[in-house]
């Protein structure tokens, strides 16, 4: 590849990853606030009901992904692929701005959880749209035998996209005071997102049309009806099946176990600092995000199948053991106890927390426990412990270490699937055949992992399992198996299928 | 290769039939009739949603496995 060529595929990649990074951002700061969402948009007499509609708009924005991948999947296949992911990348934009500036319940009353709902889906539609066509969009600039390589920038901006919106919620916390953040600092990572997809907007503007897309347009060879050509052929919808049967569901599940069940373990298994719990997975995700573009080069050396599949089985072997010693770097139970205080704060017959008792061990773990009051709910007036754990030392490192190796098998899985995807399909139908399975894979099995984990630990710890912190592992494990087993058994490591060469 | 995955043809569609008696009976219905709106969402969602990818999904794989249109000659 000559100078020039370079230069242009690293504009190319540079305007595609940037808009794919910001609609990731987008979509990740509404899970990663939704505590603080909860409070203001969802009734609050009962902060748990009010987090659980919280989890499941979160959800919804998840199950919707799949229409969006039909929808701009179609209009990518007829109009192309510039002006497609130009649209979401706006859709994606407004709905995040529009987010951060809705009035509370308090002020609107039920308008509010409607409208975050309605933009919550418009979000998921969004990048329901956007991935498969920045995907698509380098991997046809990218030069024969390097589709591996160059896609794997794409696929680092999910992870960087969930990295960013931990700093820049960290980062406005870090500047305002609780009260501050709790009133109206919340709101800055979404209105932030306006002046991020301008930006975007306006390198994205100046970027051509995908040169085999073109090709395709000018030789009257795209597709009149992407959806029927797609899904009701029967050659092509069993190329449909396999990619999310035998590569996209195993990778939504080691997507979301590595970045989000992970997140979820260390804060309500472990009683980990909120604080801590994101910056341990915020330098795991940064020292593994290199790893993207490691593993889709070495897929366009050796294939992308075996390092797609190997990543899961890897996850399947090492999640109960990771986990199991995750929980056991908080067990106070397997710890040495070195000093213990405890203190009544001033007013304490006034305010919630009735007295606190710090605990420290001899590996440097803190643990604080807060005797506290419910103040609303139905249990208004009961007595409540909550624990918080501070880890320091060599645990701290080991967790970081422990996130960072499921971060290795999130690249693995994750780094070539986009050059697997798109090399599956002929370029009229490439769009909507590639986005469908990826984010039904990714959007559905995985986005329904949080949910679907917490019922079986919740039902494991009902029926007084042992082990009941590991019973939601099971999910993954089991989809996470069965694609392994489909994908080394029915997918060829030989790129194309004949009949699109 | 091609026999093992006709045979694993059937596997897939039994397996898709056991998913969705899963999904139905042990987890989205007993979900739904909580009358919690929390567990209504998610039981609606893996009734109409996940139930159907996974057992009409898996079964049109097992089906076509079976029919040979994953042998090696038509990939």
């Amino acid at each position: 590849m000559n100078e020039n060529n370079t230069k242009s595929i690293w504009k190319v990649i540079g305007a595609s990853s940037m808009g794919t990074l910001i609609e990731w951002y987008d979509f990740f700061i509404f899970g990663s606030l939704s505590i603080v969402i909860s409070t203001k948009f969802f009734p609050a007499e009962n902060p748990t009901a009010a987090f659980l509609s919280t989890l499941a708009t979160f959800a919804a924005g998840f199950v919707v992904r799949p229409f969006g991948a039909l929808f701009f999947g179609r209009l990518g296949d007829i109009i192309g692929r510039k002006y497609t992911f130009m649209v979401t990348l706006m859709l994606m934009g407004g709905a995040t701005f529009l987010i951060g500036c809705i009035p509370s319940y308090d002020s609107i009353g039920f308008w509010a959880p409607l409208l975050v709902l309605i933009l919550r889906l418009l979000q998921g539609l969004a990048l329901g749209g956007e991935y498969g066509g920045a995907a698509t969009y380098v991997a046809e600039h990218a030069p024969l035998g390097q589709r591996g390589y160059w896609t794997s920038w794409i696929q680092t901006t999910a992870t960087f996209g969930l990295f960013i919106s931990l700093v820049v919620i960290l980062l406005t916390k870090g500047f305002l005071s609780e009260s501050q953040f709790d009133t109206w600092g919340w709101r800055v990572p979404f209105l932030l997102s306006l002046v991020m997809v301008y930006v975007s907007y306006l390198i994205r503007k100046k970027m051509k049309e995908s040169p085999e897309f073109s090709k395709a347009k000018a030789e009257g060879k795209t597709s009149a009806n992407p959806l029927k050509e797609s899904f009701g052929n029967r050659y092509n919808l069993k190329f449909v099946l396999l990619a999310l049967f035998g590569a996209a569901m195993g990778q939504g599940v080691v997507w979301y176990t590595g970045q989000f069940y992970s997140m979820s373990f260390m804060k309500t298994v472990m009683h980990l600092q909120s604080d801590q719990a994101d910056t341990i997975l915020g330098i795991a995700l940064l020292l593994g995000t290199p790893f993207f573009v490691v593993f889709g080069w070495l897929s366009d050396k050796i294939g992308r199948k075996w390092i797609m599949l190997g990543g899961m089985l890897l996850a399947v072997l090492t999640y109960r053991p990771i986990y199991e010693c995750m929980y056991q770097l908080s067990n106070a139970a397997k710890k040495v106890r070195v000093n213990e205080t405890s203190e009544i704060p001033n007013g304490a017959q006034t305010t919630e927390i009735l007295s606190i008792t710090k605990t420290q061990y001899e590996d440097q773990t803190e643990i604080t426990k807060a005797s506290m009051i419910h103040q609303s709910g139905k249990l208004k007036g009961q007595p409540m412990i909550k624990t918080t754990v501070h880890l320091a030392g060599k645990n701290y490192m080991l967790l970081i270490l422990l996130i960072f190796v499921q971060v290795i098998y999130i690249t693995m899985v994750y780094g070539p699937i986009a050059a697997f995807l798109v090399e599956l399909f002929p370029v009229k139908i490439r769009y909507t055949s590639m986005s469908l399975p990826y984010h039904v894979g990714n959007g559905i099995f995985g986005g329904l992992l949080p949910a679907v984990s917490t019922y079986l630990t919740t039902n494991a710890e009902a029926s007084n399992t042992p082990q009941f912190y590991l019973a939601g592992l099971w999910y993954p494990i089991i989809i996470a198996i069965v694609c392994f087993i489909i994908g080394s058994i029915y997918i060829n490591n030989k790129s194309t299928p004949s009949a699109h060469e | 290769m091609n026999n093992l995955k006709k045979f694993l043809g059937i596997l897939w569609i039994v397996l898709a039939l056991v998913t969705a008696y899963f999904s139905i009976f042990e987890l989205a219905l007993p979900k739904i009739s909580t009358g919690h709106q929390e567990d209504l969402v998610f039981g609606i969602i893996i009734l109409c949603i996940l139930t159907p990818i996974i057992s009409i999904g898996l079964g049109l794989f097992g089906y076509y496995s079976l029919l040979g249109e994953y042998d090696q000659e038509k990939m």
